[in-house]
């Protein structure tokens, strides 16, 4: 636009003529979501926001919540940090995740642990099948590296810098940036310790719901997997809903899957006492 | 006169030796340039392996940055292990053991209680000794993040089935670590009786850093 604004009045009409304007990553308020499950009513929606290609998003999520995860255009790359929201010291431990429950893949009834032996969020059902737990998120040198630039002010921004962001919108610092885990991309290991990329693209509309079992802040950061090995930047919107539920119950088969997971549930249930 | 064979090759003059008791705790600031060797006096002793900065102490090791960087799962020689930041801390200069583990993690009270049962919340634990390393010097509980077991064996296998195994160490066994900066490491000499990592028997471990 071209026009004169040297009153405040004009800069102010000049603003709210922008209202109404619709993208495709930005949050929806009150959110609205023609495609939830049969048995969420819209009242119980809480969030729908599409995080955009190289963009980030935080979300203060209650206990019992489900979050779906979409990759919209399948090359999403959902790498997450998990925090308990009223103490978030306590997070997301990735060692403890994988040693845990005896295994290096994340997958549907597998639990998202924290360092103090609780589990932060289930795995209810996968519909990508490539997750990631060992190579961690991009930063802005090897974004430099790869496509020349990884500042979070340029157009190749990097995993690192968005965490960052996304956690002191929290109040929290640099020291709360933990090893993270993705999701919709993969790192499969082969005899040997060789990390294989699964980074795809895969279809279009690949969803994962996970069950909020703390009160967590999550932040998400969608920048291209690390391990990438397309010269160009490329990363897809990611579509995050999430809607109320019930506290999971002691007959869950999630809960009850394994001895360590049920464990982890007691904690949980022990902390909530 | 008869020649210390743990210190055998060294780049330069020792300039700190010390054994760190069974399940004892551990902080040295280690100049870039130096290195450090540690020693597996009795074999398979796991010890458990954080890095600092020692400019800026949020910055430390990340076990993601360096897997990713070398494109593999295991540290051997010439591993170099990076920061959060993606910067060399310090470069695996020469081994012994064929390789170290950086995916298992530090044994704490609350993983004990889902790994074994709420009957070892009281047994003693790494995650106890880094914080009581990490608090004598302003860090805590944001600052324990993904670490380095050298002398222990994690492998993974087709299915994802992971698991810490016994040991390919032995008595004697060395890895030499050269500093790339300026670095506070923080060691736990594991003191886990639950698993094989340490033989299910844990023994004391020989710290030399060199010029």
């Amino acid at each position: 636009m071209t026009e004169i604004l040297a009153s405040p009045l004009d800069a102010r009409d000049h603003a709210r003529a922008m209202a109404g304007t619709v993208v495709e990553a930005m949050p929806v308020l009150p959110p609205v979501a023609d495609d939830l499950p049969p048995e969420v009513a819209p009242s119980e929606l809480l969030w729908e926001e599409t995080v955009a290609a190289g963009g980030y998003a935080t979300r203060r999520l209650p206990r019992g919540a489900r979050l779906r995860l979409i990759d919209l255009a399948g090359d999403a790359c959902a790498s997450i940090l998990l925090f308990n929201a009223d103490m978030p010291t306590e997070r997301l431990n990735v060692a403890d995740t994988v040693k845990v429950q005896w295994n290096a893949y994340l997958g549907e009834g597998k639990l998202l642990l924290s360092d103090m032996g609780r589990v932060l969020m289930s795995i209810v059902e996968d519909g990508a099948g490539t997750h990631d737990t060992f190579c961690g998120t991009s930063n802005a040198a090897t974004n430099a590296a790869k496509y020349g630039c990884g500042a979070n002010s340029g157009p190749y921004p990097n995993g690192r810098d968005r965490f960052l962001l996304g956690a002191a919108k929290h109040g929290l610092q640099r020291r709360d940036v933990h090893p993270c885990v993705t999701l919709f991309k993969g790192a499969k290991i082969e005899p040997g310790g060789a990390i294989t990329p699964l980074i795809g693209p895969f279809p279009a509309g690949r969803s994962v719901l996970l069950r909020a079992e703390m009160d967590v802040i999550m932040v998400i950061a969608n920048c291209p997997h690390v391990l990438d090995p397309r010269d160009t930047y490329t990363v897809t919107p990611l579509r995050a809903t999430a809607w109320r539920g019930p506290v999971t119950s002691e007959d869950d088969p999630i809960r009850n899957a394994t001895p360590e997971g049920l464990r982890a549930f007691l904690n949980v249930e022990d902390y909530y006492r | 006169m008869s020649i210390d064979p743990h210190l055998a090759d060294l780049s330069g003059p020792v300039v700190h030796d010390v054994i760190v008791p069974a399940r004892a705790p551990w902080l040295h600031h280690v100049a870039a340039g130096q290195t450090l060797r540690i020693v597996d006096l009795e074999g398979n002793q796991a010890v458990d392996f954080l890095l600092y900065a020692a400019a800026d102490d949020a910055e430390r090791y990340s076990a993601q940055d360096t897997v990713s960087a070398q494109g593999n799962l295991f540290l051997r020689e010439g591993t170099v292990l990076r920061s959060n930041e993606g910067r060399p801390m310090m470069t695996i200069a020469a081994t012994s053991v064929e390789y170290h583990d950086t995916i298992g993690g530090a044994c704490s009270c609350e993983s004990n209680t889902l790994r074994y049962g709420h009957h070892t919340k009281a047994e003693h634990a790494c995650v106890e000794n880094f914080l009581e390393a990490n608090l004598r010097e302003g860090r805590g509980k944001r600052d324990i993040v993904s670490n380095i077991n050298f002398f222990m064996n994690v492998p993974v296998e087709a299915d994802g089935s992971l698991g810490i195994v016994d040991g390919i160490s032995a008595p004697g066994l060395t890895v030499d670590l050269k500093a790339e900066m300026d670095v506070i490491v923080v060691v736990s000499n594991c003191p886990q009786i639950n698993n094989p990592c340490n033989g299910f028997n844990p023994t004391p471990v020989r710290m030399i850093v060199a010029e």
